[in-house]
């Protein structure tokens, strides 16, 4: 309770220049019928010290990252997370400020969210991004949207290779939207360019990930051809982290570049909040969804930043606007540029090539001790599937109780792969941290 | 300042990573980056030099008043970054085994239990990311509840009033509903006989901010509730207002189905500058079997995620959402426990102290006490001396302040809408009331202030419709071109804020 700043003698005072006799009667216009008239019924409130102590209790209930040695990925991982990274966000200008709605009272965020953009359009071979979407899945639904009114088009086609949840949140949203979703099959793996193209007929955009919800390397080129010779807009979903190492989307022709932007500097936090990155080619500035900073001038002709083209945005053209979005991300967001920034083009590509060398480290030493990979002809990033030779839950179960987080049990997704763990090796792991994870493994 | 782009020489970096010791891998040629992304080359001293300069150039809560009407700029109690910082939360996968997040699941499931409790509706999910995909997601339980029903075909109109947030009628039109409007009475009620008008058997529900964007709690919310009841259709609750009434007053115990929450306006999560958010919703029982997977349920004495629910609507965002919003806002609620009231009554409180202290130099559309925020209008200043809402909003910032929301609701000409929130102290009000009204003298004896404001921002006023014109929406490396001011630098009278 040491929020409020009012004393009593303030009350009194207030409560006499408004001319009323009470805090109750300014809740007058509240008619009788629709008030409460009890307390709420909540536990007693706690001291800080007490907070503290209580919410302690419930995180060390949990195991984290921290007391376990993890593989487990599927969409959100143990990245490494600068130091910079905290303090800048511990800023309290960045921390407690809100969408700069007045741009002279927030030049250093609309000039953070402006490189920002430039980050993302750099990292996706894109002309324009916007300030940031919910997450890795909401950009996907947001991608089919600015498809369906760019191509007049009503069908949505989603590589099996998608995360699962991804696709799970395009379907939610396509009933609202008026989309039919069509999903490809995976063979072997990834998915079949041809495959694609029949799928693609009639449809307004295609999502496929690379790398895939398996790790593997999708024949990405391909697949944006494929879309593009049926017409319909080829949306990559990314890894922000690949990109140092593996092909700009933008540079093999895809409509839309979107992803989870955890990998770039956020925390796992059980799954959010993070952010989603939504990038374009020009020609789709005008349908983006969410807010936008660019460059202009004030009245001396110095350079400054505001939001614009607002015209799309919901507090101007309401039921005709391109998105319902307005609290976006924008602090996780922040996080990615701090931590891109940190990393630079050099030590982005060294993150990659770290993930790339001890992935096939841990595929190498996996098939030396006889496990079988779900997809040996396949290459990959920092993730792969591999077959346990016994229910994956259970190799889960083992490895943990020897302190070690093996991986996600793929059968819950995915038929015929209950014997299936999709191992993700981050540049946190180390070759001894592998060669513990094929012991075990092994049993 | 300069852009960190233009910082950046080659060769620098701040990063270093182990060296593990292994042959580079191989990967597809085809699929290899052909050119190197240009991200910054900088050294760590001049990153936490430029962040912090851009830090410098920007104004929050913490910074001082921001009274920015609808956005709930309420101070962030910093036990809350401390406890969502350990490692149990922070540095948990959500995929971790339900064995090893007891801790994660009991936290969502208390919160669930203790926002049920606030709006008096039986069944929360935490899933959505911000209120205004709550209210996507509201939309898209009632196209289930109503296509379960057979009534899906018939039911096609969303009925909102015209104070809405622009998020009403563009989650609408998400839902793949049709937007009908409702008019204001003259007291600031919803007019209760156009509305009558406007609800039949076509009308898939309501949506209503209660108190509205005018910070009026709308007096006829017991006729409302009876035309939505008698023609079948389901009453959404936007919470971006339940600041003004936790503990007062519930949505649920007057007759609304569903309600999202803004976890970052009411319950003190931060804004971070645009966000994260959390836009948790609750609902009557039956609409609970339409809500978004997983469910996080309690058995006995542990908790577990349940996703055999047939009728869900599915997800809408990626595992249960927000949680790092959750551990904040279940922090805040029980630092104050059942004296949320008191919250919400400190709020009225400093708002209707600041309307009395301005309601003289400022015309006041709606002539009643408010709620925890009060809507202005600056028309007379306008008429009398030629200044606008907008020169209003950037000369405050001469004073130290954030502008509140302007060119809001869109029903009051020249709107200034104000919401102090309950932290503040009595003489920030009385600070700001000060200089709202020696705004309101310059407007009339030198009126060239408001008109050059701001003076003391690291830049002046900034030409909107340049940007939106010409967009420069990334740094462009190639090439630079000379900027030059335009004759007419312009700003847009369009809504900022809310």
């Amino acid at each position: 309770m040491s929020f409020l700043s009012l004393t009593e003698q303030d009350r009194e005072q207030m409560l006499e220049a408004i001319g009323v006799d009470s805090i109750d009667d300014l809740f007058e216009q509240i008619p009788a019928g629709v008030r409460l008239g009890r307390p709420l019924d909540l536990e007693p409130a706690l001291s800080e010290l007490e907070l503290v102590a209580h919410l302690g209790e419930l995180a060390a209930r949990n195991v984290d990252t921290g007391r376990e040695v993890s593989f487990l990925g599927a969409g959100i991982y143990d990245h490494y997370v600068p130091a910079v990274v905290d303090a800048m966000l511990a800023r309290g200008e960045f921390l407690t400020a809100y969408t700069p709605y007045q741009p002279e009272m927030s030049q250093g965020l609309l000039q953070a969210i402006f490189e920002y953009q430039t980050a993302i359009c750099e990292l996706t071979g894109m002309d324009v991004s916007n300030a940031s979407g919910y997450d890795g899945t909401t950009v996907a639904a947001d991608a089919c949207y600015v498809a369906k009114h760019a191509t007049g088009r009503t069908k949505v086609v989603l590589a099996e290779t998608l995360n699962p949840q991804v696709r799970q949140v395009v379907k939610t949203y396509a009933a609202g939207f008026g989309l039919d979703v069509v999903e490809v099959p995976h063979r072997d793996g990834t998915i079949d360019p041809d495959e694609l193209r029949q799928a693609a007929a009639e449809a307004a955009c295609v999502i496929f990930q690379q790398p895939n919800f398996f790790g593997c390397l999708e024949p990405a080129p391909d697949l944006a051809t494929a879309a593009k010779d049926a017409g319909a807009l080829p949306v990559a979903h990314v890894d922000p982290v690949s990109l140092g190492v593996l092909e700009a989307p933008g540079a093999y022709g895809c409509a839309l570049a979107i992803g989870e932007g955890q990998q770039a500097g956020n925390y796992e936090s059980y799954g959010g909040p993070h952010y989603g990155f939504l990038a374009a080619r020009s020609e789709f500035i005008r349908r983006m969804p969410g807010r936008i900073s660019g460059e202009t001038v004030d009245t001396d002709g110095k350079r400054g930043f505001v939001l614009t083209l607002q015209t799309r945005e919901q507090h101007i053209r309401r039921e005709k606007a391109t998105s319902n979005i307005t609290t976006n991300q924008t602090l996780l967001a922040l996080a990615g540029l701090i931590h891109l920034s940190w990393l630079g083009p050099q030590g982005l590509r060294e993150l990659g090539e770290t993930c790339l060398a001890l992935s096939r480290y841990a595929k190498e030493r996996m098939s030396d001790a006889g496990l079988e990979l779900v997809f040996p002809d396949q290459a990959t990033f920092k993730e792969f599937a591999v077959r346990v030779g016994r229910p994956a839950k259970e190799a889960v179960r083992d490895g943990r109780a020897a302190g070690i987080h093996p991986g996600y049990a793929l059968g819950r997704d995915y038929a015929g792969l209950d014997d299936a763990l999709l191992v993700a090796v981050t540049e946190k792991r180390t070759t001894d941290e592998v060669d513990r994870l094929v012991e075990v493994l092994v049993g | 300042m300069k852009l960190i782009y233009e910082k950046s020489k080659a060769g620098r970096r701040a990063s270093s990573l182990p060296p593990q010791g292994l042959p580079p891998a191989e990967i597809p040629e085809e699929l290899r980056r052909s050119s190197p992304p240009r991200l910054p080359e900088i050294s760590e001293p001049e990153l936490v030099r430029h962040f912090t300069a851009l830090a410098d150039r920007t104004f929050g809560v913490d910074t001082g008043f921001y009274p920015l009407g609808s956005c709930t700029m309420k101070h962030n109690p910093r036990v809350n970054e401390r406890v969502v910082n350990l490692p149990g939360f922070r540095d948990l996968h959500p995929l971790q085994e339900e064995d090893a997040s007891q801790g994660a699941l009991e936290l969502m499931w208390r919160l669930q239990e203790i926002l049920a409790e606030i709006v008096g509706l039986p069944a929360v999910s935490l899933q959505p990311a911000a209120g205004s995909q709550g209210e996507l997601t509201g939309l898209l339980l009632m196209r289930a509840y109503f296509a379960d029903c057979g009534e899906g075909q018939e039911r096609r109109e969303i009925v909102i009033p015209d104070t809405a947030h622009g998020t009403n009628p563009a989650s609408v039109t998400m839902a793949g509903y049709e937007a009908v409007g409702v008019k204001t009475d003259p007291r600031g009620n919803v007019d209760l006989d156009d509305l009558r008008g406007k609800v039949g058997p076509q009308t898939a529900g309501l949506m209503l901010t209660n108190p509205s964007t005018l910070g009026l709690f709308d007096e006829g919310i017991e006729e409302i509730t009876k035309i939505f009841h008698q023609a079948g259709a389901l009453m959404y609750y936007d919470g971006a207002n339940l600041n003004a009434i936790c503990g007062i007053s519930r949505p649920g115990d007057f007759g609304f189905d569903i309600v999202h929450f803004n976890l970052h306006k009411t319950f003190s999560q931060p804004h971070g500058g645009g966000g994260p958010g959390g836009g948790p919703i609750a609902v009557r029982d039956r609409l609970e079997p339409f809500l978004p997977v997983p469910a996080v349920v309690r058995e006995g004495g542990t908790f577990r995620l349940d996703y055999e629910r047939p009728k869900t609507i599915g997800k809408v965002r990626g595992f249960c959402g927000p949680f790092g919003v959750f551990v904040r806002s279940y922090a805040y609620i029980r630092s104050y426990g059942p004296a949320l009231k008191e919250m919400s009554e400190v709020a009225v409180l400093n708002a209707n102290y600041l309307l009395a202290r301005l309601r003289n130099a400022y015309e006041l559309p709606f002539d009643r006490l408010c709620m925890h925020e009060f809507v202005l209008s600056g028309r007379r200043l306008k008429r009398e001396h030629g200044v606008t809402t907008l020169d209003v909003a950037k000369r405050l910032m001469d004073y130290r302040f954030h502008p509140p929301t302007i060119y809001f609701p869109l029903i009051v000409p020249e709107a200034l809408m104000i919401e102090p929130t309950e932290t503040e102290p009595k003489e920030t009000l009385d600070a700001f009331a000060d200089a709202m009204l020696a705004i309101a003298r310059e407007a009339a004896e030198q009126p060239e202030l408001l008109k050059e404001a701001p003076h003391f921002r690291p830049v002046k006023r900034l030409d909107e419709v340049r940007a939106a014109k010409r967009p420069v929406l990334r740094y462009r490396f190639e090439e630079h071109e000379d900027l030059q001011p335009s004759d007419e630098p312009r700003q847009l009278e369009a809504q900022k804020g809310a």
